[in-house]
């Protein structure tokens, strides 16, 4: 008892010392905290800083392991350690200390412990296992601090696999009578939505119910999840726009407590998210955008320009309204909102302004032109940031006539730019520009010649790429070719003659090339200088031996003559001994080649890099050397998933060979590979580069892409033309508006009559700058240009990832026309929901009171009455496709009725389904690129009937193209439904069940059918490199395994197999190698599923991967009929 | 969202850190050594952005303290501008005229409050918190001590 007593007086001063008076940095820096903070302030060097940290660490380390360190201490050692981590110096011995604190300590103590461990550990740390007991056990606290402090913690790090786990009792909490432990379990869920999708599916309707929260706040947070979600499916949520309307004009008009104030703004952080929500739902949406307009209006309104967070609302506001539905009266709102940022003396309104014109430019050009001043203000301004927005902006409407002035002014750029990623940014965009609009063949060499040397070594690798595909291809005329061709190798020569040892590395292995496939297009050119020259790079300190294998490569296409022999010799006898096997294999080459002029000739025919070269990419000719090393003792070699399955395969308890989920090794690792992508890009090197750019690329895309829809097709052409029309109009005022320019001028301290030649100069800038804008219609700026038409020929048929970001306008337009030659498919793509919705409905207003025992009910019914199915669909559709038609005549009659847009394709058997004495119905599903149609014909033998069907699956969406569901049929004729599937969930067979009603003659009749189809009609082969291949299959996550027969095949059973599976399932070979053969399809076109096939024993080991469920399993199952029936 | 927040001194000195999305350790010293560099070497009277690789940082500086935000491309950088402020203002309402020393010696608590502010890289809190953050604090000790004088066995 005594003991308890005296605890508690020792514990109570502290406890009310500590922490009763806020702020009170005086008390702390009395602590050992407090010591060593000014220690360290006292020392002079970084050195001593170093000495001094390592002792206090190790005082720490020894502390926190003695036994006798009470929780209290615990906690100041923990905020010691947490500041030498700060420091930069490990203190990793303590983290598991910070657990056990988090876990043992009071309210105090245990939230010092979760920052620490929030602080020390990583979202993949080992020890992070350990925490979730203590985090479970926070959140059932009846202490509202706990659950608060264990909620924050989850936000902030929290295992991805042990989600589950504490996900019922977070799910929970939305009911808590506290709006802050409602607010924070909202933003928990976000955070799970974020980084595990499919683990909060099911709560959906509860986030519902948090957006009606009496509580703002938690309202406010839902919306973060909202706008989640509004981001990947913004159909689902149309129906709430009336409600985010409601809310953003309660916030507006002041409804909100006045403590959500800031700065007398009502809740501007809420205001700026529903702004976010409502552009993400009026996109290409009249009708939804037109609900919005009024409180658009208001937000415009009542937001006074006077603070930064109105401005940051208005800057919302006017990007919403440019990304809805137009309405003019708000675009001129908006645009006078633009021209206020942009001509603000704030440098961070006039970045804004910059960014807001760079987001609307394309679709308003005008109002590029209006403050055409200011840009050229801007490309000039001291702020680095001014200048690259300002580039950004010049970029969009770069177009075949303001080309040069623009590419000059990003190239100017470039060289005072030292940051990588801005670099290898914009030398992708010069290059791009270059690509399109090259006026003509020298300006376009100069400029990429800029390009590589300016870019470096980081520029990403399809610009060279590309750039020699685009040399080698060429285009339609072959004197424009060889004047293109002929022009870089003169270009080139004289870069080697001058300075070459301050070219970066791809720009010489890009010289080499050219010099080595057309140095002979110029005639008074001798091989031999050629050669001397290529020779002085290899003697260069900084080259590579990338690139000097590159120059070994080219001097062999060029030694054809006497004199150039002996110089090739010379150096083919320097490197036949390096080191470097590359070079050794290169010189090699070079010496044999150069001595036999025949073999020479054979191998390397002048001018002919266009044939394609034949790969033996399965290295058949090395057969005899493998088979002679494995008769020799030598271990068969095992690729490197093989040899890791099997490495796996041994640690792993399971017993099962071919288990439905990976091992744990193999899982664990793939689960890190795939967060990969999701982590902040600050890896540097290459790969890193180059994949912050391609994410910088995508989100390019996205904004061309929303920015082109809408003004898409019907809506916005018609009004844009007037637009047009006053753009042109002003195309003199760059000369003649002085008053603008005065406006655009005042902001600055240079004021234009003050520099008159200056002025001048920016004047004629401007026209050149601007004026392919006025003069030519905008869209040229969406379309693309004559000459990149031509210029990118060759690069479009490659279709490289760099051209699918470069030129996003054509691929949505070629998708869009493709939507319109396909009259189905483009009535497929209106409102998909209401029509499914209407499918399920019906049933329940015919009969079945329960929509989900529909299907079933309608089946046994089916069964009992089925005598009037004269074929079992099953003995068709099991195994192949297309069986061998049993009923031809009819088959064929009915073939002619066939829609016109799906004769091209291939349709199944035309089985039929039911009949009686007048009608008789029968079915085929076609197969196009993107979907699988049923189609069912209904012949009526007798007189006209008014009839009524509907089909439904559980797996697939069934959508019928047709807008009615009565149609009337004629006598004697027959009549023909189509019904778009798309698969909802991967099944083995999918079978259909309809109901067809018919009224003739005044009688109500009625009929039941079903039709099945197997998975393999929704199977499309998918086309990828083997790259691709390889970074997709790490990044899926349900699989399976299976061994399959082998055909008996004596040559090559294993592609004899493949071929087979290839024909039954259209499935698409990627690649043979070896034993090992990569296949991919997909289920339609955008499921994906990748198969690896290997010969081990006899058998084809079949190893399925799919970001989809149960997609493995089911086409497995396929694979093996296929090959049973073999 | 936020990506991360950082705060030091004019000396280069880290003060605070968060980060919203994880790094491992060596992704966040060059982080943060790049945003001291860029920062710090900014000219006066330029604007209160900067690109750096795909990200847009915002940065404001109160007397000798940077505060330093690392915002993805679709964020709104004055909004972000005004979230410095507001925990500035935090800062201040609970330190009383904040200054460096105070978020030195109490960085523990200067991180407490800034976990109530954003959760998650996302605003948590705009309201009442400029109170909140204190009164959780009294909270927290009241409940301590209730708890305490319950059971004094512990």
């Amino acid at each position: 008892m005594s003991d308890v007593v005296e605890k508690t007086l020792t514990a109570l001063p502290s406890l009310l010392s500590l922490d009763s008076q806020p702020g009170s940095a005086k008390l702390s820096s009395n602590s050992k905290l407090g010591n060593l903070i000014r220690g360290i302030t006292e020392l002079t060097s970084k050195h001593e800083e170093e000495k001094l940290i390592q002792h206090e660490l190790s005082s720490i380390k020894e502390q926190v392991s003695s036994p006798n360190t009470t929780m209290r201490q615990m906690r100041e050692l923990m905020v010691r350690a947490v500041y030498c981590e700060m420091l930069g110096y490990e203190a990793s011995f303590s983290y598991i200390h910070a657990i056990k604190l988090a876990q043992q300590g009071n309210v105090l103590e245990k939230r010092v412990g979760y920052l620490a461990v929030s602080l020390f550990l990583n979202e993949n740390h080992e020890l992070l296992l350990l925490l979730v007991n203590t985090v479970l056990k926070d959140l059932q606290s009846t202490n509202l601090i706990e659950v608060c402090m264990a909620l924050t913690v989850v936000c902030q790090i929290f295992p991805k696999d042990m989600i589950p786990a504490i996900l019922p009792i977070v799910e929970e909490k939305l009911n808590h009578p506290k709006e802050i432990i409602r607010r924070k379990a909202v933003l928990a869920l976000h955070k799970f939505y974020l980084i595990a999708p499919n683990q909060v599916q099911h709560i959906h309707n509860k986030f519902r119910k948090a957006l009606c929260d009496k509580d703002p706040g938690v309202m406010t947070a839902s919306l973060h999840i909202y706008l989640q979600l509004i981001q990947e499916n913004a159909e689902a949520y149309k129906d709430l726009t009336a409600s985010f309307v409601t809310i953003l004009k309660q916030v507006v008009g002041g409804k909100l407590p006045m403590d959500f104030n800031y700065h007398s703004v009502p809740a501007p952080w809420l205001q700026i998210q529903l702004l976010r929500i409502l552009s993400l739902l009026g996109k290409n949406d009249q009708r939804t955008s037109e609900v919005m307009y009024e409180v658009l209006d208001e937000s415009l309104r009542r937001a006074e320009m006077n603070h930064n967070i109105t401005y940051a609302i208005l800057y919302e506001c006017v990007k919403c309204v440019y990304t809805i539905h137009p309405k003019s009266e708000l675009l001129e709102k908006a645009a006078t909102c633009i021209g206020n940022f942009v001509l603000s003396p704030k440098i961070n309104l006039k970045y804004l302004g910059l960014k807001a014109l760079t987001y609307v430019v394309q679709q308003d050009p005008k109002l590029a032109l209006q403050h055409q001043m200011t840009i050229i203000e801007c490309l000039d301004h001291s702020d680095v940031i001014i200048k690259r927005e300002t580039l950004e902006l010049l970029f969009r409407i770069t177009n075949a006539q303001n080309v040069t002035v623009i590419v000059e002014k990003m190239l100017d750029f470039l060289r005072l730019s030292k940051d990588d990623h801005t670099t290898v940014d914009l030398a992708g965009k010069v290059a791009e520009l270059a690509e399109k609009y090259a006026p003509d063949n020298e300006w376009f060499i100069q400029t990429m010649n800029a390009v590589f040397s300016l870019g470096g070594d980081m520029m990403q690798p399809e610009i060279p790429n590309g750039f020699l595909k685009l040399l080698s291809e060429g285009f339609d005329s072959e004197e424009e070719d060889r004047k293109l061709r002929l022009f870089a190798v003169n270009s080139y020569i004289s870069l080697l003659q001058g300075d070459p040892s301050k070219l970066p590395q791809r720009f010489l292995q890009v010289i080499c090339w050219v010099l080595g496939e057309y140095s002979y297009l110029k005639d008074d050119l001798d091989p031999v200088v050629v050669l001397r020259l290529l020779a002085q790079l290899l003697d260069m300190k900084g080259s590579s031996s990338d690139t000097k294998s590159w120059v070994l490569v080219a001097m062999t296409k060029l030694c054809w003559s006497e004199t150039a022999v002996s110089v090739a010799q010379q150096v083919a006898e320097t490197y036949s001994s390096s080191f470097d096997t590359t070079l050794r294999q290169r010189a090699q080459e070079l010496q044999h080649l150069s001595r036999d002029s025949q073999l020479h000739s054979r191998v390397l025919p002048p001018g002919g890099s266009l044939e394609p070269v034949e790969v033996d990419s399965s290295l058949s000719f090395l057969d005899g050397f493998v088979s002679e090393a494995l008769s020799a003792g030598a271990a068969p070699y095992k690729p490197l998933h093989q040899r890791q399955e099997e490495l796996s395969r041994s640690k792993a308890l399971s017993l099962e060979p071919y288990g439905l989920s990976l091992p744990i090794s193999t899982s664990s690792c793939s689960i890190t590979d795939r967060q990969s992508p999701t982590l902040l890009s600050t890896s540097s090197g290459l790969s890193g580069d180059s994949t912050d750019f391609s994410h910088r690329g995508s989100s390019t895309t996205l904004k061309l892409d929303g920015v082109r829809r809408v003004w898409g097709r019907e809506g916005y052409l018609a009004q844009k033309e007037p637009v047009e029309e006053v753009a042109q109009v002003e195309i003199p005022s760059p000369l003649r508006s002085p008053g603008q320019q005065g406006d655009a001028d005042s902001c600055h301290s240079r004021t234009p009559t003050a520099n008159p030649e200056g002025d001048r100069e920016k004047q004629q800038l401007a026209s050149s700058l601007f004026g392919g804008l006025s003069s030519q219609s905008s869209v040229c700026l969406m379309e693309k240009s004559e000459r990149f038409g031509r210029k990118a020929k060759g690069q479009r048929a490659s279709s490289t990832p760099n051209e699918q970001r470069s030129d996003p306008s054509v691929s949505s337009s070629s998708a869009v026309d493709n939507l319109l030659c396909n009259n189905l498919l483009e009535e497929n793509s209106e409102p998909i929901d209401s029509s499914t919705k209407q499918t399920f409905q019906h049933p329940q207003s015919l009969r079945v009171p329960n929509g989900a025992c529909d299907a079933e009910a309608i089946i046994s019914d089916d069964d009992t009455k089925g005598r009037n199915r004269p074929v079992s669909p099953e003995e068709h559709v099991e195994g192949d496709d297309f069986p061998p038609c049993e009923d031809k005549s009819k088959d064929l009659s009915l073939t002619a009725h066939l829609p016109a847009e799906l004769s091209g394709f291939s349709h199944s058997e035309i089985i039929p389904l039911c009949s009686n004495r007048s009608l008789d119905l029968s079915a085929c599903h076609v197969q196009t690129d993107n979907t699988v149609v049923l189609v069912v014909f209904v012949t009526n033998s007798s007189e006209d009937a008014n009839l009524q069907i509907q089909v439904l699956s559980e797996e697939l969406e069934v959508c019928c193209p047709c807008e009615s569901p009565v149609e009337e049929v004629r006598g004697h004729s027959v009549s023909v439904r189509q019904y778009s599937l798309t698969v909802k969930r991967p099944l083995v067979h999918f079978e259909l069940v309809g109901r067809l009603s018919y009224s003739a003659a005044g009688t109500l009749q009625s009929m039941q059918f079903s039709y099945k189809l197997p998975l393999t009609s929704f199977i499309r082969p998918l086309t990828v490199s083997t790259e691709e291949y390889g970074s997709m299959w790490l990044a899926f996550s349900h699989d399976t395994k299976q061994n399959l027969t082998l055909m008996k095949e004596e040559q090559e059973p294993l592609s004899a197999t493949l071929n087979a599976l290839k024909k039954k399932l259209s499935l698409h070979v990627v690649e043979i190698i070896g034993v090992e053969g990569l296949v991919a399809c997909s289920l339609l076109q955008d499921q994906p599923c990748l198969m690896h096939c290997r010969v081990h024993a006899g058998r084809l080991a079949v190893w399925l991967r799919s970001p989809v469920a149960d997609l493995p399993d089911c086409l497995l199952y396929h694979c093996q009929r296929a090959l049973q029936e073999h | 969202m936020i990506n991360f927040l950082l705060l030091f001194s004019r000396q280069g000195k880290l003060r605070l850190q968060k980060w919203f999305t994880p790094l491992s350790e060596r992704e966040k010293k060059k982080v943060i050594r790049d945003m001291t560099m860029s920062v710090l070497a900014r000219p006066p009277r330029t604007s209160n952005f900067l690109q750096w690789r795909d990200l847009k940082i915002v940065y404001k500086r109160y007397a000798s303290l940077y505060f330093c935000v690392g915002l993805e491309e679709k964020d709104n950088e004055l909004l972000a501008l005004e979230m410095i402020h507001r925990y500035v203002e935090l800062l201040d309402k609970y330190f009383g005229n904040v200054c460096e020393l105070d978020i030195i010696f109490n960085f523990e608590k200067a991180y407490f409050i800034l976990d109530e502010f954003l959760m998650g890289g996302e605003i948590l809190e705009t309201s009442k918190f400029a109170v909140g953050g204190s009164v959780e604090e009294a909270d927290t000790l009241q409940e301590t001590m209730e708890e305490y004088m319950s059971k004094p066995a512990y």
